[in-house]
């Protein structure tokens, strides 16, 4: 990475950084316990107030204190479901770009099937024989979001395997796999910066329409995406227990495309292949 | 032009094989049993038994495949276990909502965010720019169930003005074609900023200029020709992500299309109607990426021909 650090750039850090606080300090920082119920009105939602700034919803439970603690399970299934996406993406696409031929058409004619099925409606699929658990889920997510990543640095790998350095070490009588992990990996991380960055907003968004949908993290943990769902009857009398929680995952996943394209910013060239 | 044709066409039905293989591996595993879904959790060992030989459950893994494979190829995806109707004819009667929909939300996220992209690059890196880059990682960054459920609140309960869901008229079409729009509108103007960049930095464009063409017609008639085509193959492409935002916004509004029957199934563990709304998708998505190959081909004579781009 070189050039300028930028606006973006720092605005997305600053961004994920509170994000990662709120996560971890939730215990300090809620004012209540997000699964009991602390408002006298049972059974009906609770409107904003001075005791409970974001409302409370039919159960009593304060909203605050639930996407404060919300943010643990969505940043854990985010950040783990990218690292899953990143560890298969890119050995699959150095694999594919390193080594060319037989490996490189298999893989990439896989990676075309996967990129065929929509993501969700396959996440939703493997879910549903799964069934709903924190490792489950974000490794589905992981499962389903690797493609993209794959191509990209593959066509990074490709490009450097011919190069001369490359072809110089491997002179020298480096090995394929020292080759890959010394040399072509090495040059391909601005890309997987960015990649990673972007990578996770879209990680974020698959959870949340994951728990929207039913299949997410199960009870009681709080999922910002189930807030949504739970609060789809109370629209007409609550709407405030739907727009607060989806507020945060709009935070969450646009703190994470600022960072990426802030990064994209900085070094056009690791640019050119993540946004495709 | 022939032989590139055949290349794409054999591609695609390589792609829809590994798919439903795919599927089928997914259904194969699902802790389901269809005998019982039928017949009930009380039937007796012979009932269920003869209910799976009459599905074929009993025969080897891989002639099940080939079973569904020859039905498929001749339009007959099963029946579907919870609904005891037609796969088929379940998926081509909720097709036109999702189609219409579709097509709307691609339509407008590229007439919105064609201009936006003009906009940004033609104001590059003065304020102008700055705001619509701004806009558009916003827009990227809205979870779409939870755009629609917001859209739904203030445009069907307080302003009374759409219908609160289901597909009743042009005018309940609206709210859908936003929520599942927008976020697509603000990655094209993104990708068309970029584009359009790399296209003013040409030569052909100092040509243009050169010859004396104004800064606005070479922008519209030089830069935009060339960076706006690769934007038409990536919406294409995109017809996959297009799908996955088209559960979310049916389920959220209702909309009687294929998304939410993927739900529905999804839920109810149907296992053929899941395999059957999967492997549709799949088949739109080929179909689209298809047409768009075919498009550009025509477009880009470089890569009919083979050449190295």
């Amino acid at each position: 990475m070189n050039g300028r650090t930028n606006t973006m750039e720092l605005a997305g850090a600053a961004m994920v950084a509170s994000l990662l606080a709120v996560a971890i300090l939730a215990p300090h920082l809620a004012p209540h316990d997000p699964a009991r119920a602390v408002a006298s009105t049972f059974g009906d939602p609770g409107a904003p107030s001075a005791a409970f700034p974001l409302g409370t919803d039919e159960l009593g439970r304060d909203v605050l204190s639930r996407i404060i603690f919300g943010a643990r399970v969505s940043l854990t299934v985010g950040l783990a479901a990218m690292a899953v996406t990143m560890t298969i993406g890119v050995a699959i696409g150095l694999a594919a770009g390193f080594f060319g031929g037989a490996v490189d058409f298999l893989l990439m004619r896989f990676t075309d099937v996967m990129l065929t099925l929509p993501a969700l409606l396959l996440a939703m699929a493997f879910v549903a024989v799964l069934r709903p658990s924190l490792l489950n889920i974000l490794l589905v997510i992981g499962l389903v979001s690797w493609t993209q990543i794959a191509r990209v640095v593959r066509a990074e790998a490709l490009s450097m395997a011919q190069r001369d350095f490359v072809l110089a070490a491997r002179a020298l009588g480096a090995s394929s796999p020292r080759l890959i992990v010394r040399h072509v990996f090495p040059n391909v991380t601005p890309t997987i910066v960015v990649m990673a960055a972007l990578g996770t907003s879209g990680t974020l968004l698959l959870d949340a329409g994951l728990s929207f949908l039913g299949l997410g993290v199960p009870p009681p943990t709080p999922s910002w995406g189930r807030m949504i769902e739970e609060a789809s009857i109370y629209f007409r009398t609550a709407p405030w227990l739907a727009a607060f929680p989806g507020l945060a995952i709009f935070y969450a996943v646009l703190a994470f495309n600022l960072l990426g394209y802030g990064f994209l910013r900085r070094n056009r060239r690791a640019g050119r292949g993540a946004l495709r | 032009m022939l032989a590139f044709l055949l290349r794409r066409i054999v591609f695609g039905a390589v792609v829809l094989i590994g798919t439903s293989l795919i599927t089928f591996t997914i259904a194969f595993v699902i802790p389901a049993d269809p005998a019982v879904a039928m017949a009930g959790a009380k039937a007796d060992p012979q009932t269920l038994a003869a209910i799976r030989h009459q599905l074929g459950l009993d025969l080897p893994l891989y002639l099940q495949y080939a079973r569904y494979a020859d039905r498929a190829l001749h339009g007959d995806l099963g029946e579907s276990y919870v609904r005891r109707e037609s796969v088929t004819r379940l998926i081509v009667d909720r097709f036109p909502a999702t189609a219409i929909l579709a097509l709307c939300a691609m339509a407008f996220s590229l007439g919105a965010g064609i201009p936006l992209g003009v906009f940004s690059a033609a104001w590059h890196d003065r304020a102008p720019d700055h705001l619509t880059l701004l806009l558009s990682l916003a827009l990227v960054s809205l979870p779409v169930f939870w755009l629609g459920t917001m859209l739904l609140i203030a445009g069907g309960l307080y302003l009374r003005s759409f219908p609160l869901g289901g597909y009743s008229g042009p005018l309940s079409l609206v709210l859908p074609t936003l929520t599942l729009g927008l976020g697509s509108a603000g990655y094209y103007a993104r990708i068309l900023h970029t584009n359009l960049l790399d296209a003013l930095g040409q030569d052909f464009v100092r040509t243009a200029r050169g010859k004396g063409l104004s800064p606005a017609r070479t922008l519209f008639k030089h830069a935009l020709a060339n960076a706006a085509i690769p934007l038409v193959t990536l919406a294409g492409l995109d017809f996959a992500g297009l799908l996955s935002g088209v559960v979310l916004t049916e389920t959220v509004f209702n909309w009687p299309g294929i998304g939410r029957l993927a739900f529905e199934a999804i839920f109810n563990l149907d296992i053929p109607l899941i395999m059957g709304t999967v492997l549709f998708s799949a088949l739109l998505i080929v179909t689209a990426n298809l047409a768009v190959d075919l498009l550009y081909a025509w477009l880009d004579p470089r890569i009919r021909l083979g050449t190295p781009r």
